[in-house]
């Protein structure tokens, strides 16, 4: 990757902070952070890239990851300056998009149980919760169905199921859910766009 | 959004209401300014002065819940100044139909008014139809009964000193925007209007949006480079989560949701297929049998035949006029009546109106399932605020999902622009893509019923659910040719027009809506999707093409935008009846001898103006032109201004109703209201800021935005915090009829008071970005402990916009 004006000014910002600072017997902290940068330019000439879109408001701008050959893990990511919404330029969400990965670690990556009464989450497996879920959905969906409505009408539904979300899912999975929660006789449907 | 972000910078006047576009939306503001350095005028309407207002030519305040009153007066003033664009007005609208004699309009409420039910039967509200049943026409408007005239009528009352002692704005003011918006009349010019939650989150809500989109048909705004009436929307997919209808009265790409009453696929498809008599109506929703019809096949595919109605007696059905939105689903839980729950990237417990409610509700829920990124306090409800673990039965689960990156997929943005995104890296942990969680569970429960059978057991069975790749994942590319649409079955077509016969494999994806059929031969998820993959299985979605043939920014071959690639909907209305456009300095569209030339058109038939084939403008519009009498909504065929639910006035001052006559009233022990009331004296509204994103539950967990916007606050303009001797920085605490919540008080300039019907009026505003989990040592809590559960009368989206609070130092 070029290095581009912006960049240049970003780097050159950081390398005169640095040595400022220093030679005066202060923070050193700018100038690594500046070899810090270095290397990830160095990185990122050599990365495999990939175009995303930004997860938060609806104006659809266009990012791009940088992910580590070696590693498979995203070091970096920025506006995407091809696009032609945001060219390039992010809002503050859109510019923190780095602290969505899995740097940050408040992600959740196991899959959580609370039992009944419990006073804590345990961790499980998947095996174990979907096996669960399908069970629950059957058991309550069974319990309470209603083939026929007050009035006698055929209705084949489920009222004590409930679906919420989610607009910051893509439109494949958005689908999937409303395919299986019809299927299963599901009304109480709804998300994020009634809010 | 009837246009597109980029297409703002080609309007000449932009009105910024109901949005904070500046801080909210960003990029879309970019491309507001760009108009500006054109020379555009950009006005800002908002209730509290932002960044938005800052780099608007003009900002003026107004009482939040009054934008009908606000705009109807520009109505009245578009109409008594003779300001309209007549040959729009006349060609494109119904301005010219005659309505039916038994519509009235008295002291607020239209005819047809159940106060016992709360709902209207519209039977009065009808347009009269000649012998062949044509709409009849006045092309004078002179006819009394015309929808100009009547309208004209209903308008005139909303007069300058009116509308003032309503909405809080000066008369100059008023005068001020209605001069420099109505200024966008006529052929050569554009105005546009962005709006966003401001206007949604009212229980007149769709209403604001209709009275705008009154005044851009008025002034020829609608299908036009720099026009249209545009949403920019809060969340990424929130455009593609709504087409494919994760709501409860809808099926992917609009279709209806059956009720009870239409019982069989015969009678469902009688009343959902509008007929016109007009031979110059498109009326292209007389194809919708094809579309529902593929709809079915998409589910149930070869277990869908013509004997068995294609899967239709299989679909649940709602009751007749009972709706299950997100409050009625919580009222239902609260009481007792909805026992699982999935949460899916979201956070109601923070997000849904009346909280307290919401979060008592859960603990009747025997079972809850999470499937997201972060936790967030909805899955933590079981150990929240005042809540024993030990007492709470509910069984939770917390599946740790793929972040956007993590997955392969398409997002909509509110352009209608349907975007492929590319999978960077996994997701940590065991995370999966939420695509992958839904495909497991329900393959779980299909082996459970197939094994055990069940009520309706063939509905689950007879899903087709074939949508993992050869290594038992995910695959976003099967989904989504699902979605387009694919041929069952060996199919020939043939283009008169071209002279050429097609033969399409079984399984080759359709290249159009206009290919599917109503008798099984063809699948499609979503019929607005269909034309974004190529008969050759290429993904139009993933297109990074820079070329922009009209100039005006479109950008045909950037992605895919629905329908058929169009950018702006309605654009044959660009045109004049010859099809020559309105504007040649920003021509989206031109009708060139035999053939549309610009954007992709509103259909492939001639102009109007062509008596044998040409075809109105506003195709899905069974009339063909759109519609300044509006039947369709629930609360009125014109909008009417009604106080919020929760208001500091005791009367309306235009009329003898006070509020919204159709919303519903929830009426749980937890739904309180307290309208007019001396312990809450003041109008509160609720907003975000540029550094979180809705409920926080994604952006509190990151450190750089937290640092920057670490807390809940309340913005309190100088006057009243002086009046309750409240200092910048101090705690406050905040409450209404139904609950309280903590935070910081921001004493600030932008929230000025207004005088209401020559009364003081203090307004405050909170963000509604903040919940107890986290940050760690909050002690603040989510500002929707203090709003009402009550919602827009045709969409139930909640009044988060107006509501009645008091503030004292905590």
């Amino acid at each position: 990757m070029q290095i581009t004006r912006r960049g240049f000014l970003t780097l050159s910002g950081a390398v005169g902070g640095g040595i400022a600072l220093s030679s005066l017997g202060l923070n050193l902290k700018p100038t690594q952070a500046y070899a810090e940068e270095l290397d990830k330019m160095g990185r990122m000439k050599v990365a495999k890239q990939s175009t995303t879109i930004c997860a938060y408001c609806s104006c659809g701008c266009g990012l791009v990851c940088s992910v580590d050959k070696a590693t498979g893990k995203i070091f970096n990511i920025e506006g995407d300056a091809d696009h032609p919404i945001n060219e390039g330029s992010l809002c503050a969400k859109g510019a923190g998009f780095f602290d969505l990965t899995e740097a940050n670690k408040h992600r959740l990556t196991k899959v959580l149980y609370r039992a009944p009464y419990a006073t804590e989450w345990e961790e499980k497996d998947w095996d174990f919760a979907i096996s669960r879920i399908a069970r629950l959905i059957k058991k309550t969906r069974d319990k309470d169905f209603i083939t026929k409505n007050a009035k006698g009408e055929l209705v084949n539904r489920c009222e004590s199921i409930g679906h919420y979300g989610s607009s910051n899912v893509d439109n494949e999975e958005c689908w999937l859910m409303v395919a299986k929660s019809r299927a299963l006789g599901m009304v109480y449907i709804d998300h994020q766009a009634r809010v | 959004m009837t246009n597109h972000y980029i297409d703002m910078r080609n309007s000449d006047c932009i009105l910024i209401m109901g949005s904070n576009a500046a801080e909210h939306h960003p990029m879309a503001f970019k491309w507001m300014l760009k108009a500006k350095e054109r020379g555009a005028t950009l006005i800002h309407v908002d209730p509290r002065y932002t960044r938005t207002s800052a780099r608007c030519d003009f900002h003026v305040p107004l009482r939040s819940g009054t934008d009908i009153a606000f705009l109807g007066g520009m109505i009245n003033y578009i109409l008594q100044n003779n300001l309209y664009f007549k040959e729009y007005v006349l060609n494109y609208t119904n301005a010219s139909f005659i309505i039916g004699k038994d519509y009235t309009f008295n002291n607020g409420l239209f005819s047809g008014y159940d106060a016992a039910k709360r709902k209207y039967d519209k039977a009065t509200w009808v347009l009269e139809k000649d012998e062949k049943g044509v709409s009849k026409r006045d092309m004078t408007l002179s006819n009394p009964r015309c929808v100009f005239q009547m309208m004209k009528k209903h308008y005139s009352r909303y007069t300058l000193d009116k509308v003032s002692a309503i909405t809080g704005v000066s008369k100059e003011n008023l005068l001020k925007v209605y001069k420099a918006y109505s200024a966008t009349t006529g052929p050569h010019k554009a105005g546009t209007e962005a709006y966003a939650l401001g206007w949604t989150h009212h229980s007149v809500g769709s209403q604001n949006i209709r009275t705008m989109s009154i005044i851009q048909l008025l002034l020829g705004n609608m299908g036009i480079a720099g026009g249209g009436i545009n949403a920019m929307r809060g969340e990424p997919n929130v455009q593609g989560s709504t087409d494919q209808a994760i709501l409860y009265g809808n099926l992917p790409g609009y279709l209806k949701m059956p009720s009870a009453s239409a019982d069989t696929l015969e009678h469902y498809l009688k009343k959902y297929t509008p007929e016109s008599k007009d031979p110059q109506s498109a009326n292209y929703y007389q194809n919708y049998p094809k579309f529902f019809v593929s709809y079915l096949m998409s589910l149930f595919d070869n277990k869908a035949t013509k004997e068995n109605n294609f899967g239709y007696d299989w679909m649940p059905k709602m009751d007749d006029g009972k709706h299950y939105s997100t409050m009625h689903m919580f009222d239902a839980m609260y009481a007792g009546k909805v026992k699982g729950y999935f949460c899916v990237g979201a956070d109601t417990a923070v997000s849904t109106p009346n909280s307290n409610k919401v979060r008592k509700a859960m603990q009747n829920l025997d079972w809850l399932v999470g499937e997201n990124i972060f936790n967030n306090e909805t899955y933590e409800f079981w150990r929240g605020p005042g809540v024993d673990p030990k007492k709470i039965k509910t069984e939770c689960f917390l599946l740790p999902a793929a972040a956007t990156m993590e997955k392969e997929g398409s997002q909509s943005n509110s352009g209608r622009m349907i975007q492929w995104k590319y999978k960077a890296a996994e997701a940590p942990g065991d995370g999966l893509p939420v695509g992958e969680i839904e495909i497991k569970i329900m393959a779980a429960v299909k082996k459970l019923y197939q094994k055990e059978g069940g009520p309706n057991a063939a509905a689950i069975t007879s899903l087709y659910w074939d949508y993992l790749d050869g290594k038992g994942h995910f695959d976003a590319l099967k989904v989504s040719k699902r979605l387009n649409g694919v041929f069952l079955k060996d199919t020939v077509i043939e283009d008169k027009a071209k002279k050429t016969t097609t033969l399409y494999k079984k399984g080759q994806c359709v290249p159009g809506f206009g290919n599917l059929k109503d008798d099984g031969s063809t699948a499609s998820g979503n019929w607005v999707h269909s034309g974004s993959f190529l008969a050759d299985g290429t993904n139009l979605m993933a297109r990074r093409g820079k070329d922009d043939p009209t100039g005006l920014g479109i950008y045909p071959n950037w992605a895919f935008v629905w329908p058929m690639n169009r950018r702006v909907m309605y654009n044959r209305a660009s045109c004049d009846i010859n099809g020559k456009p309105y504007n040649p300095k920003r021509a989206i569209l031109e009708w060139k001898g035999d053939k549309w030339v610009g954007d992709v058109p509103d259909g492939p038939w001639p102009p109007m103006a062509d008596k044998e084939k040409g075809k109105l403008p506003f195709i899905m519009k069974t009339d063909g032109i759109a519609s300044l009498f509006g039947p369709g909504m629930v609360d009125g065929p014109f909008p009417e201004h009604y106080e919020p639910l929760e208001g500091p006035l005791a009367k309306n001052p235009m009329s003898g109703q006070l509020i919204n006559p159709a919303i519903e009233i929830f009426k749980s022990d937890m739904d309180k209201v307290a309208r007019a009331s001396e312990k809450f004296p003041y109008v509160c509204t609720t907003y975000s800021c540029t550094e979180h994103w809705c409920t926080g539950a994604l952006t509190r967990w990151q450190a750089w935005l937290l640092e920057a916007m670490p807390a809940a606050y309340m913005e309190i303009g100088e006057p009243l915090a002086k009046e309750k001797g409240i200092k910048n920085g101090e705690r406050i605490k905040v409450s209404s009829v139904r609950g309280s919540t903590t935070c910081v008080a921001m004493v600030t300039k932008r929230f000025k008071p207004f005088t209401i019907e020559g009364k003081t009026v203090h307004q405050v505003g909170m963000p509604f970005n903040y919940g107890w989990l986290f940050p760690k040592d909050t002690k603040d809590d989510s500002t929707n402990m203090l709003t009402p559960t009550v919602g827009d009368a045709n969409t139930f989206c909640p009044e988060y916009k107006a509501f009645m609070v008091n503030v004292e130092k905590a």
